[in-house]
């Protein structure tokens, strides 16, 4: 009971951070696509500015979590996924620094160069997310002492890959729409008329990644079993169709909310799917990692659910206020804004 | 070199660089902090200005801090994935609640910090960098406990093939964590007064902004004042509770290789580790050891050769990084003592002002060596006396540890020389000047 229960926090930490930093990835990836002129730019980093640190926490926390409720995947899991992991932190270390270091100095060299770092720095985690969780559905290479048995080339197959694309433009379409919600003019028109581009390549890629997942992976074996788990991915199809439909009529915020619930959706699909295997090996089904082969000690787990019943929604309430406090109207470059 | 030594070279590389950047954190939000509610009780713009100047190293700093404060977490797992799994019942734990209270307390208020100057008032401006000095002193203190787990381990059960919590109580409220936290805390206070200063002492030997200077140095002279005191009392309790919980880095500390009834202090000494005594012995305090660590100038002290040789840990860089660090600590005392009676006429003081530009640097070598003989010091065990280092490193390829390994040292590289020419940089510019009256 306990081991489920974490495991569906778990899976909530994941879909909050998806949901929270993947607009905030998306637009960073965008930024030369969508900002034109400095002061473009500038709107581009103020609109996100007091709050991609805080969202990025949800991926400690998420990464923290399994840590502490389940050590043994936690083990297995960072190790085996090494390569991938590294360029995931050394991808968070630089976006990091180009948003903080950006406007210390009145060089547009400078600024380029971060620029372009930052870009590069928030298309890859978007990638590698999306190809890290794509492999864990379908199954890692490892055996029964948590050796991985493959390399980097091993987890960029096919539905891998397409793991990271669907992460990247579910991503791309959410930045899109929340620079749409918080900028005027130009800029506003250009971000829309991208959302409304990329919302196809997501839907066909959607479509792909739900067909495909048939096929590669297991997941749909808990659908079969509890049928009305297919409420999930049809919220997640309805969310996505209301994405385009706001959309369409201008109504940003309400767009992006819709796109805020496909993610969460499409990470839930993947997440009810997966129960109760955290991390299954494709080598050995004895090695797969489960919520209750890999959890903590019971008093661990109490104690831990007792923090974070506590904690959780607090952070919940601060967060909220900061969005608040600073996502109302529209974002500057100069005036009102300071950060950047 | 094996994966075990290529994980630890990561390890140490990842920890201290983390480390050049968090004591600086700790302190200096708080001194922003102290600096904007003057400002917010006095309405002193000058007090805005400071906090704004201060504000902007602090930040430039807490970039880094930040970023590589991610890679540690992740890095028990890639590299470290035996331990993970053998103490991540209790190691865990305490991560996971670092996250959840400090983490997001601290990341998500400097942001409102940074692009609040206008839409919040004054007085909930300043309260956002108390939250994120609380933050960071949250963070601290979970940090510290883990760590102090891994020094001293309480609280546990063998069970199931690892070790598993047992008293969530015993764990939190154990005294070695709490002398760790103050002593780490107090190094970290003494940092940031003396950068402070140092910045400070540089545009007062150019009479740049007089006032300003003098205040924002009166401001870490009286810090860091406080804390070197503390920390020389405090330290002592720290090597009590070392000689008390951990006797092989007590040993090591002192090179100290005979058990002996009344055991010296030697001030200066060349051990012979393979030979297992000292080549060169100068200076012996008798008794001294004895009295620092039990209180007894007669009590037994167990030396080296009394341990197996597989379980001490290397002793030239245990007795010199502690050594060194003590010397430090006993310098900063004075020179904030110096400064206390310097404080009125600090500009007609160019050798001192000189002397603290010059001192900036010398908190952090104490400070990075307090954690080279903290942990290298707990070496061959990466629990102390619960689990070798050997056996807690992950089951991957040398190679794929040795090009991470080398990915790190050159990123770290880079962006350590980038923020410091970015903050020294900034901290010769000075303040933005004066609103016009």
């Amino acid at each position: 009971m306990l081991e489920t229960i974490w495991f569906i926090i778990w899976g909530v930490l994941w879909t909050v951070y998806f949901v929270l930093d993947g607009f905030d990835l998306g637009l960073g990836a965008l930024m030369p696509a969508l900002a034109k002129t400095e002061e473009e730019k500038r709107t581009v980093y103020n609109s996100m500015g007091p709050f991609w640190d805080g969202n990025e926490v949800w991926l400690i926390t998420a990464g923290g979590v399994t840590f502490a409720a389940f050590p043994g995947t936690y083990a297995v899991m960072f190790s085996t996924l090494y390569a991938p992991l590294l360029w995931l932190l050394f991808a968070l270390i630089f976006r990091g620094i180009a948003m903080e270091y950006r406007g210390h100095m009145e060089s547009e060299r400078w600024r380029g160069f971060w620029d372009l770092v930052l870009s590069a720095a928030s298309f890859l985690p978007a990638l590698l997310l999306g190809v890290a969780f794509a492999n864990i559905f379908q199954g890692v290479p490892f055996d029964t002492r948590g050796v991985f048995h493959g390399s980097l080339l091993t987890l960029l197959n096919p539905y891998g890959l397409l793991g990271g694309v669907l992460f990247v433009l579910l991503f791309m379409v959410h930045g899109c729409l929340w620079l749409a919600a918080r900028s005027t003019g130009a800029l506003r028109d250009r971000a829309a008329a991208l959302a409304g581009r990329l919302w196809w390549a997501l839907a066909a890629a959607a479509v792909a990644f739900f067909a495909a997942s048939w096929k590669a992976t297991s997941l749909y074996a808990n659908y079969l079993a509890a049928p009305a788990l297919f409420l999930i991915p049809a919220v997640a199809v309805a969310a996505l169709l209301a994405t385009r439909f706001f959309l369409g009529q201008g109504r940003w915020w309400r767009a992006w909310t819709a796109s805020a619930v496909t993610i969460a959706g499409a990470a839930f699909f993947g997440v009810a799917g997966l129960y109760p295997a955290l991390y299954p090996s494709s080598l050995d089904p004895a090695a797969t990692l489960t919520a209750f082969n890999s959890s903590s000690s019971p008093l661990t787990l109490k104690i831990m659910l007792g923090v974070a019943l506590v904690l959780v929604p607090v952070v919940i309430a601060y967060q909220a206020w900061t969005y608040r406090t600073f996502a109302a109207g529209p974002a500057e470059a100069g005036g009102h804004e300071e950060g950047y | 070199m094996d994966a075990l030594m290529l994980s630890r070279l990561q390890f140490a590389a990842a920890t201290l660089f983390h480390f050049l950047f968090v004591p600086l954190t700790l302190g200096l939000s708080v001194l922003v902090a102290v600096m904007e509610t003057r400002y917010v009780r006095t309405g002193d713009e000058e007090y805005r200005r400071m906090a704004r100047f201060w504000g902007r190293l602090f930040l430039i700093n807490f970039a880094i801090g930040v970023v590589t404060g991610i890679t540690l977490e992740f890095q028990f797992g890639t590299n470290w994935s035996r331990y993970s799994a053998y103490v991540g019942d209790i190691f865990g734990s305490l991560l996971a609640i670092e996250a959840t209270l400090a983490f997001f307390l601290e990341s998500t208020f400097i942001g409102v910090w940074i692009f609040g100057w206008k839409r919040l008032s004054p007085r909930m401006h300043a309260l956002t960098m108390w939250l994120v000095a609380g933050a960071s002193t949250f963070s601290a203190i979970w940090i510290l406990i883990a760590n102090a787990w891994m020094q001293h381990p309480v609280g546990y059960v063998l069970r199931n093939g690892r070790a598993e919590l047992a008293d969530f109580l015993a764990v939190v409220t154990q005294k070695f964590a709490w002398v760790e936290f103050l002593h780490t805390v107090s190094g970290a206070y003494i940092l940031s007064g003396f950068f402070v200063m140092g910045v400070s002492a540089w545009h007062l030997l150019r009479r740049n902004e007089v006032p300003f200077f003098t205040r924002s140095f009166r401001i870490g002279l009286v810090f860091a004042l406080v804390f070197s005191i503390f920390e020389v009392v405090q330290g002592h309790l720290n090597g009590a509770e070392v000689a008390e919980a951990q006797p092989t880095k007590l040993a090591a500390m002192e090179s100290l290789w005979e058990t002996t009834e009344g055991a010296p202090m030697t001030l200066f000494l060349v051990p012979d580790e393979a030979a297992g005594r000292n080549a060169v012995e100068i200076g012996r305090l008798p008794g001294f050891l004895s009295l620092l660590a039990y209180h007894d100038p007669k009590a037994t002290v167990k030396g080296l050769n009394d341990f197996p040789a597989d379980e001490r840990p290397p002793v030239l860089v245990s007795f010199l990084s502690f050594r060194i660090m003590v010397g430090l600590g006993l310098l900063f005392v004075l020179l904030t003592v110096v400064g206390w009676f310097k404080r009125n006429d600090l500009v007609d003081s160019p050798t001192y002002l000189r002397i603290m530009v010059w001192a900036i640097p010398l908190p952090y070598i104490a400070i990075e060596l307090g954690w080279i003989l903290a942990e290298v010091g707990r070496q061959p065990w990466i629990v102390y006396g619960l689990m070798r280092t050997s056996d807690a490193v992950s089951p991957v390829a040398a190679s794929q540890v040795a090009v991470s390994l080398a990915a790190f040292v050159g990123v770290y590289t880079g962006l350590g020389i980038l923020a410091y020419y970015l903050m020294a940089r900034y901290a010769r510019r000075g303040p933005e000047p004066a609103p016009a009256a």
